[in-house]
């Protein structure tokens, strides 16, 4: 029966069949289509930013002048959607719905997700929810102005009356559904990892990534709701005339923030503590040695999960808070740097003495390391509120979370591609090709998120589409950066295309000894169905 | 429901699930509770409403200043009657404000208001204040409001505000909500 069982599933049904992908229950198809998703939206959240480097190449107004693109407004359009997309869209399903799904089965021994059918909706909610932030681009936001350029934070009033137009609820509507699509995988994801591990695998022998996931979808489940609220109390104050934010009716807008960085805060280790468990499966794999730490790097992502929550009004300084709780804060944040700083030299302790192998997956979590690290001194500068109060809204706050997402989360997420391309498409890719990728993403990125850093210092605002002239040298040669990650992008398809084409087969394990987990075990792609009989782990 | 209860997946799926709504409820929690907090604390300027007058009256003095603001769409004018007033600490003190109403038409408002520095908000105590209630002005109409308050004596004791020696008290005037179509045929 079970040998019958086997035969059966080992068919495998064929790419074209449309069923295989709009009815699928299989995490390693609905994986794959969140990687392509992220893909499709991550160029499109790409192009928002080259329109905005494009406009800030020089002073004046380039192309935000009622010429190529709509007026001024649209240029914060620009710049609100770019953050949405990038956040919601294309790091979020990479990393939890791409990776996670993946591999989170893979890596404890289990058939597939607790829940499959839940899982085909988790992916097919994020197309809509996409289609309507996109469509809210295109019907009027503020007067006749098309789309809501409020910024990625949403805050009222701006969000409220100051957009009157219907752009602001389809884009109310696009994160709720995001969010029903979130939230449902996070509780696929806590149900695979509790109870469909392997016999022998215990919590404590679980793969970091598998520990990073847990973590990340525990942060989901706590704060997506809440900004699930508080975009409520927004559409209610919109359209059916409560005022929750209002203050003519009794209400704050400050309390919007507040809700609003209750999710925010924890939504930004959202985005990188997945990546902190690939960038350790990486530099583990090709030091040739077992992570150093193991049990502190893992405690050390449930400590940054739980600071992540005590610390959102870092975010919100300057409206106005007693000296007492801005101190309360200011410490609280600063603490984030201690397991923040375990996990960087666990890495680099890792590394010591490892036979490491300058392999493409490799060089990315190293620049992952380096830049993380910048954007995390940042970090720490940003925390002083006495600081932050000149730094508020400058392209400092924009350089920093640039480095720590744009390089930080990016770089991990291309760190992972590149380490299971092969196990997921069952072919291999031309390192020669990726390794320039990641040469143009490294010194494209520094180019354009370096000299952000010396605007910020200068005063240079945020979400403004002109500048003074004084500013035009270091936007010039931040636009530069942008064209040679452009050139980085191309090559990126270029790898990809050329992959399609040569279908070299790929190793069931091209990594050698120091590739312990799971997933190398099966063959490159692995089986349909995998692991029906469930492996024993010593 | 019972046998659903004793699948491992749903248990730990409905507690999950359990989780996520109680959230969304603890967000619509913190509107009453966030209200709660600046009572208490003062938190954004929120002052203190209270039921009887100072027990002792200080040697120390502050300066209490007086401020006025109405909201864009509200066609009243409205001024404080003295632009200060220095009073010793616990002494109840009274103050006018004055209001017109400069539409062809009757007008509700309502007053929201906060006290600066914000450190020293929860010890600036009203015991009357046109603030606790909705005013209406006929067209032309103009009125005299008080505003009956002391500077609790404990704000004394605090080390951390030893610094005060001026609070200004702010107000800002907003048309009520059922008024709102009225205005939109103001001229």
């Amino acid at each position: 029966m079970s040998a019958d069982a086997a035969t059966h599933d080992d068919h495998t049904p064929s790419m074209w069949d449309w069923r295989r992908w709009v009815l699928s229950t299989n995490h390693k198809d609905i994986g794959t289509m969140y990687l392509v998703f992220a893909i499709f939206a991550g160029i499109i959240g790409g192009a928002l930013s080259g329109l905005m480097r494009w406009e800030l190449m020089e002073p004046g107004l380039q192309v935000f002048n009622n010429g190529f693109w709509g007026n001024e407004h649209n240029y914060n359009v620009a710049t609100t959607m770019h953050g949405l997309i990038m956040i919601f869209f294309m790091v979020m399903p990479a990393m939890i719905g791409g990776f996670g799904n993946w591999f989170v089965p893979l890596m404890i021994g289990a058939p597939d997700m607790a829940f499959p059918r839940m899982n085909n909706i988790s992916f097919w909610l994020l197309p809509f929810a996409f289609a309507l932030a996109v469509m809210s681009m295109f019907v009027p936001g503020a007067g006749g102005d098309m789309g809501f350029g409020g910024g990625w934070v949403l805050y009222p009033p701006l969000s409220t009356s100051g957009h009157n137009g219907p752009a602001m609820d389809l884009l109310i509507l696009s994160l709720h559904i995001a969010g029903v699509s979130s939230i449902l995988g996070a509780i696929n994801f806590i149900t695979t990892i509790f109870n469909m591990r392997a016999p022998g695998m215990t919590i404590h022998k679980m793969p970091l990534f598998v520990w990073s996931v847990l973590v990340t979808v525990f942060l989901l489940l706590l704060s997506l709701p809440v900004l699930a609220g508080a975009l409520t109390m927004l559409l209610t104050d919109r359209n059916f005339g409560t005022t929750f934010f209002d203050p003519m009716g009794g209400g704050d807008p400050v309390m919007y923030q507040h809700l609003f960085w209750f999710f925010g805060h924890p939504e930004v280790y959202i985005l990188i503590l997945p990546g902190f468990g690939i960038i350790s499966h990486i530099v583990s794999t090709f030091s040739r040695k077992p992570i150093f730490g193991y049990l502190g790097m893992a405690y050390a992502m449930v400590a940054i999960g739980f600071i992540g929550f005590i610390v959102w009004a870092h975010h919100m300084y300057t409206v106005g808070m007693p000296v007492d709780l801005k101190a309360y804060f200011i410490a609280a944040t600063m603490v984030i740097a201690v397991p923040t700083g375990i996990k960087i030299f666990s890495w680099i302790a890792t590394m010591w003495g490892g036979s490491i192998e300058f392999r493409t997956p490799m060089m990315w979590a190293i620049g992952f390391i380096f830049l993380f690290t910048v954007g995390g001194v940042t970090g720490v500068v940003l925390a002083n509120a006495g600081v932050d109060q000149s730094l508020h809204d400058t392209y400092y706050v924009v350089a920093h979370f640039h480095y720590v997402l744009s390089l930080g989360a990016v770089f991990a997420i291309f760190a992972g591609w590149y380490y299971w391309f092969e196990k997921i498409f069952g072919v291999k890719y031309n390192s020669i090709l990726a390794r320039l990728q990641f040469a143009f993403f490294f010194i494209g990125a520094n180019v354009i998120f370096f000299p952000q850093h010396f605007l910020g210092l200068q005063g240079m605002p945020r979400r403004y589409v002109d500048y003074a002239d004084g500013f035009a040298l270091w936007n010039y040669v931040s636009t530069v950066g942008y064209m040679i990650m452009l050139v980085g992008m191309v090559l990126f398809f270029l790898v990809l295309i050329d992959a399609m084409i040569r279908r070299r087969k790929a190793d069931a394990n091209p990594w050698g000894e120091g590739a312990t987990t799971l997933e190398w075990t099966l063959s490159s792609p692995p089986p349909f169905h995998q692991f029906n009989e469930l492996p024993k782990i010593k | 429901m019972k046998r659903l209860w004793q699948n491992a997946n749903t248990r730990v799926a409905l507690m999950a699930g359990t989780t996520a709504v109680v959230m969304v409820g603890a967000a619509f929690a913190a509107v009453p509770l966030y209200n709660l907090f600046c009572k208490v604390t003062g938190y954004g300027g929120t002052t203190t409403v209270a039921m009887g007058e100072a027990g002792a009256i200080l040697d120390r003095e502050v300066t209490v200043l007086f401020d006025a603001n109405i909201s864009r769409d509200l066609p009243w004018e409205f001024h404080p009657v003295q632009r200060s007033m220095t009073v010793r600490i616990g002494e109840t003190a009274l103050a006018y404000y004055t209001a017109t109403n400069t539409s062809d038409h009757p007008i509700t408002g309502v007053a929201t208001y906060n006290v600066a520095p914000f450190k020293a908000a929860s010890y600036f105590s009203k015991l009357e204040c046109f603030c606790f209630t909705e005013q209406t002005l006929e067209p032309g109409e103009s009125v005299e409001m008080p505003v009956l308050f002391f500077v609790d004596p404990l704000l004394d004791e605090e080390s951390r505000l030893d610094d005060i020696t001026t609070l200004t008290l702010s107000y800002t005037f907003f048309e009520t909500e059922g008024d709102a179509a009225s205005s939109d045929a103001a001229p």
